[in-house]
């Protein structure tokens, strides 16, 4: 059982199809660099937390699985965290309580209660690293949608983490694009647009039934 | 599909068209009302917003596999895109029609699955996405004395920025801000934008929306629950703060009945039989919280109106006081047929 980089991208992605860790991904992606930061975060505490939880398979009980997961994924974080407070200071004041709160982030529990704790490690890995990858992509197209049209400026606070500066492309945008219902309708919009997509896509696979063609019967013989 | 229910059957000719015309009939002096004290600029805006709704109905009923004419042919979208367009100012860019029409049609209606599905009023979504997305085009009501010349309107509709000399505060806001000390007679004849009973201008619109609001009333097209409702909290509301009308208190009853969206609002937005609650005193309660939460922010809030979030917040209230204001079934007793008995 391996994850195919399609699963995490596409097919299963945590964000559009599972609709798992909504609170971060709606909370922190009305701005790129926001988006970016949560998105590195989540997607590294998932991949260390999926292969500890796989490699201590062996030792965690069955019936106090979840704590143990939930232990193992709050020292990964903690972690992390320390580590951005440490070169990323700018970032982690502008996320703020998002960073602790990636421990009760659902999407990296479910990973570990769905498919680290019955797999190898690598293969684990490759799982965190694809669903993470799913994640961080939405992430990073809502906060960049989100920054452009609500603020007119796309990777604003770059300079913050030393990489130059954003786009400023005007002085202010639509704001209802920037609150909360905003985060709401387009995650909305964008999910409408997956699933469009993978229905077209659908019609084209499956053949075109021919107007006029008539079926065959061939689980048994007429005895007219 | 056909589905057959008990007698007796009310009939009535012509069903939701019908009555929607009969609504965009009872708008008509309230329309006449604003086009005189406010400028051509109303038409334009309701000319604009009718274009969009029914190009975004047309195109959303075309997307979810519907019948295009049924869809137009029911007149919904109509009243839905006039009523928006009556809360847009005169002097606002096109693009605030645009973004409030579509809003309204496409994310107020169709995303909940169209007409009789949607539990927030549209006009009121569309109106509150323009209102906190372009919070300064949506100033743009002129002082009701001012000559409005069309060139002007057509000018600033286009996008053109225009000197603000036009503008003023409304009576709403006045009370809101003045904190002067000044007795009632001194206070009004210190600002021209009171009238004789209301806000100058808008009490005359206000007056004649609700001239409107009693002919649906009389042809058994809404009921008086949620008006009543409504304008019962809000005077009653007014009653308790009014210190008799100095700059420091809050303005009475009149002046709060008779300013803002309120009569619109109470008559022809509340009034929305999709949205509101669907039992009589359900409707009077979901006007009295619209009420409340009217005069709250009308007193102590940032904006100077909130007709819109008070219906707003009816609406999602509607739900849960049709659960407690369940009418007694004919042969049960109180309470027959709720969820938890």
């Amino acid at each position: 059982m391996t994850t195919r980089p399609a699963d995490g991208l596409w097919h299963s992605n945590p964000a559009l199809v599972q609709l798992l860790g909504l609170c971060p991904l709606l909370a922190v992606s009305n701005s790129l660099v926001n988006a970016a930061g949560m998105a590195v975060a989540t997607l590294a505490v998932l991949m260390i937390s999926s292969v500890l939880v796989a490699l201590l398979r062996p030792l965690i009980p069955q019936a106090v699985r979840l704590p143990a997961f939930v232990l193992i994924i709050a020292s990964t974080t903690t972690g992390i965290e320390l580590l951005m407070q440490a070169y990323a200071l700018p970032l982690y004041q502008a996320l703020g309580i998002f960073i602790p709160l990636i421990v009760t982030n659902c999407l990296i529990l479910g990973r570990a209660e769905a498919f680290a704790v019955r797999t190898t490690p690598a293969a684990a890995l490759a799982d965190a690293l694809w669903m993470g990858l799913g994640f961080a992509a939405v992430l990073l197209v809502l906060g960049a949608v989100r920054e452009l049209l609500g603020a007119g400026t796309l990777g604003d606070g770059l300079a913050l983490l030393g990489l130059g500066s954003g786009l400023r492309l005007a002085d202010s945008g639509f704001l209802p694009l920037l609150l909360p219902a905003g985060a709401f309708v387009s995650l909305g919009l964008l999910i409408a647009g997956r699933n469009a997509l993978d229905e077209i896509w659908r019609r084209r696979k499956t053949p075109e039934i021919v107007p006029g063609a008539r079926r065959v019967r061939v689980t048994s013989v007429d005895p007219g | 599909m056909l589905q057959k229910t008990s007698a007796p059957h009310v009939s009535a000719p012509g069903g939701i068209s019908r009555v929607m015309l009969w609504v965009a009939a009872a708008l008509v002096p309230g329309v006449l009302g604003q086009l005189w004290w406010f400028g051509p600029g109303v038409l334009i805006q309701l000319a604009w917003c009718v274009l969009i709704a029914l190009a975004a109905e047309a195109l959303a009923l075309r997307l979810r596999g519907q019948p295009v004419e049924v869809g137009l042919g029911d007149c919904s979208v109509l009243i839905c895109a006039l009523l928006l367009g009556l809360t847009l100012p005169g002097h606002a860019p096109w693009y605030v029609g645009l973004t409030a029409t579509l809003s309204a049609v496409l994310l107020g209606k169709h995303v909940y699955g169209g007409l009789g599905h949607n539990p927030f009023n549209p006009a009121m979504i569309g109106y509150v996405v323009a209102l906190i997305g372009f919070p300064i085009e949506m100033t743009r009501w002129t002082h009701p004395d001012a000559a409005v010349p069309l060139a002007e309107v057509w000018a600033a509709f286009s996008g053109a920025l225009l000197p603000d000399q036009w503008t003023a505060a409304t009576a709403l806001e006045v009370f809101k801000l003045e904190r002067g000390g000044m007795y009632e007679a001194e206070f009004k004849a210190s600002r021209d934008i009171f009238g004789l009973f209301g806000g100058r201008g808008v009490e005359w619109v206000n007056a004649l929306f609700l001239a409107g609001g009693l002919l649906l009333l009389l042809r058994g097209i809404i009921t008086w629950h949620g008006p009543l409702g409504l304008l019962g909290a809000l005077g009653l509301c007014a009653l308790i703060g009014w210190d008799g009308g100095s700059s420091e208190g809050h303005g009475s009853a009149l002046l709060h009945w008779f300013s803002g969206a309120t009569m619109l609002g109470a008559w022809f937005i509340l009034t929305d039989p999709v949205s509101t609650s669907a039992t009589p005193w359900g409707r009077f309660v979901c006007g009295a919280l619209a009420g409340v939460v009217t005069y709250c922010i009308r007193v102590w809030g940032t904006y100077p109106d909130a007709i819109a979030f008070g219906v707003l917040l009816s609406n999602f209230a509607a739900p849960l006081i049709d659960y407690y204001l369940r009418p007694r079934v004919y042969g049960h007793g109180r309470g027959a047929g709720r969820a938890d008995e």
